[in-house]
């Protein structure tokens, strides 16, 4: 045993790394102020931010009118101007999600709410069992059901209500949930046969696409409401907001064929040829081999037309269906809340709804790329 | 593109000899079909507008009710179409709706393509002043600064109003209505000036509404009333009998509340409205309790003014112009007889 001390049998502690290079502070010294010029930039956005944020505070909660009966509750009390007019939102709520809904029969749109929630989590969370009859229930039972509970069936006792009573949010959600399940499967098959070696086949999805995309959805809508009854005889008159369903899916599928190509056109050719060197037919190589890989690469395109047509869906209103939108435009005119916060405050509402779908639709399609790139990562 | 062409005026066509042919028995499909189909506003306080609970309140939708009443009696079985100022004409035309009840103005060119019935709201433009100022009368305007809407007929009228009264004014015009009102509410111009319907709403978003009072002078003309199509004055019958039935029963007394009692009148000219004695209704294809009806499901004209646009709503319209002939208005109906 001898005694050598200058061998350090212990590694000697880790020295914590300079307070310039780490920390809060550093962080800061490096991003925010590495320069003069960036230092009066960061004050100034700091600043500005603050007090963006404070105001928006302040008149969102902090000075907001949460309850009362009419514009008196949100009418300037002693010279200080109030803030958002929640007491509107509050009073006309069920009008901007069930809009003329007949109020005895809003217990049906309620289990419509919930049959598709139902559907879209069945469907959508990835752990959820027996997913092969999610997309039976999604695709067939929920819309089935959905119908017969909204429209109204007279054999189940359920009182007919006409469509042109429907309205607010939930108009906004049949019109999308139907424009982005129907608008997919035909997105693609226009897509396959735009690339088809048929000719006939070819002419009318290049046709079809491309005279849909050169005209604006608002044209199409107004075409729909106001030229088709024109052309039919006075007795036979399609249901207005059918009109305005397809007319909208019509226009999403061709959008959706385009973003659908580019996926096909991504895939090298060995894959093509691959798959018909193992005797693949054209349907299962479609199905098997170049669709997955195809639709994988487009999923941030395909998330982004449901997010652009999710809010397409507002431009409803200027064909007179009362979908969640111009439903809070309406009651925001009604004299008992005719004060200028009430408007502001009902699109602010707007706005938060609106938010709250498009980023759930773009936060999940991200884990889904996330989950379908796990190939590519290392 | 040639055969699309042919297609498209085939079709025109079609719809053509359908609307004719549709057009001349209104009143039987309506009867058929069990509702009534109604072109409404998509919103517009006083005259149609949606509630809380998702139902139309106003004075065209109520009128819509009123000729339910006659047909079906009841008042619930109208089917509103909401349609914007752009789509009401060609929803008329293709048979969509069967009356348009839609704060629309009848002017010569609209009575050329269309029937107009009677008015059920004599509109025009006014003025909106602060009480402060002691104006009675928009003759006492001279020299002032009025807020207007850029672009709109309201500028063209003030200016030839003013010119006409060789008074002296000073026009400050904004895009919007909205900007406009604001304008006037922050002391940029003594008066505001836009239609009078549209004022008294508008007075409600200043800061202050009581401290404002709208002019009695109204200085363009806006009579608004249904519409229909042309060649079916059956049809016509039924709408402009509707609107002289509400008046008639104001003019007699007769209400909603007091209608079951003024059965048993014995007044001759009573009877005659409420179907007791005589079978008027019947002469223009509906029943003779068809003004009772309207009465009891909706009410006489003065109320439902009242109720829509008049003391008992926010708006608090004076009757003024819209009040009965014998009362120093305008409204007038022809005889039951």
């Amino acid at each position: 045993m001898s005694d050598v001390f200058y061998i350090q049998k212990e590694p000697i502690a880790r020295l914590p790394a300079p307070s310039s290079l780490v920390g809060p502070l550093a962080w800061a010294r490096a991003n925010l102020f590495s320069s003069p010029a960036n230092a009066v930039l960061s004050i100034v956005t700091l600043v500005v931010a603050v007090w963006c944020t404070w105001k928006a505070l302040d008149f969102l909660v902090l000075s907001a009118v949460f309850s009362g009966a009419d514009r008196e509750a949100c009418l300037a009390k002693n010279g200080v101007e109030p803030g958002a007019c929640w007491a509107f939102v509050r009073d006309r709520f069920s009008f901007f999600i069930y809009g003329f809904y007949p109020v005895a029969e809003r217990w049906r749109v309620d289990i419509f709410f919930v049959l598709l929630a139902v559907g879209v989590v069945w469907l959508l969370w990835l752990k959820a069992p027996r997913r092969d009859l999610g997309l039976i229930y999604f695709l067939v039972v929920m819309p089935v059901a959905s119908f017969l509970l909204l429209n109204g069936a007279s054999f189940l006792g359920l009182k007919p209500v006409d469509t042109a009573l429907w309205g607010g949010l939930m108009v906004t959600l049949v019109v999308s949930a139907v424009a982005i399940v129907v608008s997919l499967p035909l997105g693609v098959l226009l897509a396959l046969g735009r690339r088809s070696q048929l000719p006939v086949i070819k002419f009318f999805s290049v046709l079809y696409i491309e005279f849909v995309r050169g005209v604006p959805l608002v044209g199409m809508l107004f075409m729909a409401n106001v030229m088709l009854p024109l052309f039919l005889p006075g007795d036979v008159s399609v249901d207005k907001l059918l009109r305005a369903v397809v007319g909208i899916s019509l226009f999403a599928s061709a959008y959706m064929a385009e973003v659908v190509r580019a996926g096909l056109q991504a895939l090298p050719k060995g894959q093509y040829e691959g798959a018909m060197a193992m005797g693949l037919g054209y349907w299962q190589m479609m199905r098997l081999i170049i669709l997955p890989q195809a639709l994988k690469v487009t999923i941030p395109n395909i998330v982004n037309n449901y997010v652009a047509l999710f809010k397409d869906t507002s431009l409803l209103l200027i064909v007179g269906i009362f979908d969640f939108l111009k439903a809070i435009q309406t009651a925001s005119i009604d004299p008992q809340w005719a004060v200028a916060t009430a408007s502001v405050t009902g699109y602010v509402f707007a706005a938060l709804v609106y938010f709250a779908f498009c980023h759930g639709m773009a936060r999940y399609a991200r884990a889904m790329e996330a989950r379908l790139n796990a190939a590519q990562k290392r | 593109m040639k055969t699309l062409m042919k297609s498209v005026a085939l079709g025109v066509t079609v719809a053509a000899l359908a609307a004719g042919a549709a057009s001349a028995q209104t009143l039987a499909q309506v009867k058929a079909r069990g509702t009534l189909q109604c072109g409404s506003n998509t919103g517009l306080a006083g005259f149609g507008q949606p509630d809380a609970q998702g139902n139309w309140t106003g004075l065209d939708v109520d009128f819509c009710r009123a000729v339910s009443a006659a047909i079906f009696n009841d008042p619930t079985k109208v089917k509103f179409v909401p349609l914007s100022a752009k789509d009401r004409f060609p929803a008329l035309q293709s048979g969509e709706i069967d009356v348009l009840s839609r704060n629309t103005t009848w002017t010569m060119s609209r009575d050329a393509a269309f029937e107009f019935g009677p008015v059920v709201y004599y509109d025009g433009q006014g003025f909106l002043v602060r009480k402060k100022m002691k104006i009675g009368s928009a003759m006492e305007l001279s020299g002032a600064s009025i807020c207007v809407q850029q672009g709109t007929t309201t500028e063209l009228n003030i200016a030839d109003y003013f010119r006409s009264k060789n008074m002296k004014y000073e026009i400050v015009a904004f895009a919007a209505l909205d900007e406009t009102s604001k304008a006037y509410d922050s002391g940029r111009c003594d008066a505001f000036s836009a239609d009078a319907s549209a004022l008294y709403a508008d007075r409600l978003r200043l800061a202050n509404p009581d401290d404002h009072v709208v002019l009695p002078e109204i200085i363009s003309k806006e009579p608004l009333g249904p519409m229909w199509r042309q060649g079916d004055s059956q049809w016509g019958d039924v709408i402009k009998w509707t609107h002289y039935a509400m008046l008639t029963a104001e003019e007699l007394g007769i209400n909603q509340a007091n209608v079951d009692e003024q059965l048993k009148s014995t007044a001759p000219d009573v009877k005659r409205l409420l179907g007791t004695e005589g079978n008027f209704g019947e002469q223009i294809g509906l029943t003779k309790d068809w003004a009772y009806r309207i009465i009891k499901h909706v009410g006489n004209y003065g109320e439902v003014f009242e109720k829509n646009v008049g003391q008992n709503s926010r708006l608090k319209i004076a009757r003024g112009v819209n009040g009965l002939w014998n009362k120093g208005g305008l409204q007038f109906a022809p005889p039951v007889r």
